[in-house]
């Protein structure tokens, strides 16, 4: 078949990649959801280790599944699927997560902003979401903000959404090096995407609270949560990433 | 001084035994071992002649030889301690980077079992067989 340009948005084609698990109760639904807003798109639903049905369900619901052999949290899930979307030449990966939070219908709006940026974040728009954070939890989402938007040089209000998109040169970085650290897997990627000259938007969108909830909000675990927020992020800035693009990841 | 004596020989010769060991049952790999050999060595040296402890710390400038000998023991481990975990750090990124490859493989095979005749399976539909896929 000829392969066609990649240029343009209508032939592009798409990867979406669901890392999940012990999602088993929402993963099936959030895949025929994808599927029916995005009926020309892929879905690789990454199990990471899940001990539940997560990929039989997931499988049932029409999605390729790729079964990590153990728990690699969500960087490890999501390398792996940057590396399938190189290797089979995908133009896009939108991520999405599999606890049915993100609104499928927000990926086209997603896709459309990559026309100016490699990665495009979906960002929780004030009061709209509905996000419950305060406390130190709240600090440290506004610290990493922060400290996010000045290195992007423009306002980037959500850096811990894991409702993303990236464009092939994005994915080519994000196929070698996706850290599976701690909250590495959102915003170390993001410093990782910047310094490697990727431009790095947001598009409002909405998020509903998670079919199965378990945000704990304990005081405690927002402080550690703060502290490692600080911690990843001093990292991410002082550590030493490729400066320019390297592909060793199969045929790009 | 017969108790440090006595202590310090046990210490370095038992070390020195179970590295031998350990060695002939393929248990420890040579780059280790020699490390190890080198401080047991070093132990029976200090043991047998305390006498070159004694000439160290004078020296250096320190006052109790012991409080010497305490220094260069921690901060040998700490530097031991150190090189494991980054050995660890190293060795948790190689397999994390096996998972991935192994799982990717695994998903690879199965579509082509499902899809014996050609490359049918759902994600393989057109850049897929101009790359890897068609090279098994």
């Amino acid at each position: 078949m000829a392969r066609m340009p990649a240029s343009s948005p209508a032939s592009r084609r798409v990867l979406v990649v669901v890392p999940a698990f012990n999602e088993a109760g929402t993963v099936g639904q959030v895949v025929a959801e994808v599927r029916a807003a995005q009926p020309g798109a892929d879905v690789l639903v990454v199990d990471d280790g899940s001990g539940d049905a997560t990929a039989t369900v997931a499988e049932r619901a029409g999605a390729l599944v790729c079964r990590l052999p153990y728990n690699l949290g969500v960087g490890g899930a999501m390398r792996a699927g940057y590396r399938y979307a190189m290797r089979r030449g995908y133009d896009a990966v939108v991520q999405v997560d599999a606890d049915g939070q993100h609104d499928a219908a927000y990926i086209e709006a997603l896709l459309e902003a990559l026309a100016d940026a490699d990665v495009v974040i979906g960002a929780r728009f004030a009061g709209v979401g509905d996000y419950p954070a305060r406390g130190p939890r709240r600090w440290a989402m506004l610290l990493l903000a922060a400290a996010l938007s000045r290195l992007a040089g423009h306002r980037l209000s959500d850096v811990t959404s894991g409702f993303r998109a990236a464009d092939r040169r994005a994915m080519a970085v994000f196929a070698t090096h996706y850290p599976a650290e701690y909250l590495g897997d959102t915003v170390e990627s993001l410093v990782i995407a910047l310094r490697t000259g990727c431009r790095v938007a947001q598009v409002p969108v909405a998020m509903r609270s998670r079919a199965a909830g378990r945000a704990s909000q304990s005081p405690v675990r927002t402080t550690v949560y703060l502290g490692r927020a600080v911690v990843a992020l001093g990292l991410a800035l002082v550590r030493r990433w490729p400066t320019e693009l390297e592909s060793r990841v199969g045929p790009a | 001084m017969n108790a440090n004596l006595v202590l310090g020989l046990t210490g370095s010769l038992v070390t020195l035994v179970v590295l031998f060991e350990m060695l002939r049952r393929h248990r420890l790999r040579e780059k280790y071992a020699i490390f190890w050999v080198l401080v047991a060595l070093t132990t029976l040296l200090i043991a047998v002649f305390p006498g070159v402890l004694l000439w160290a710390a004078d020296l250096i400038g320190v006052e109790v030889p012991a409080n010497l000998l305490f220094f260069g023991a921690s901060l040998v481990l700490l530097v031991v301690s150190i090189h494991h975990s980054y050995e660890l750090g190293r060795l948790e990124d190689r397999t994390r980077t096996l998972a991935e490859e192994v799982a990717l493989l695994r998903m690879e095979l199965e579509q082509k079992r499902r899809a014996p005749s050609d490359e049918g399976a759902p994600g393989d539909t057109e850049a897929g067989s101009s790359g890897d896929a068609g090279a098994g």
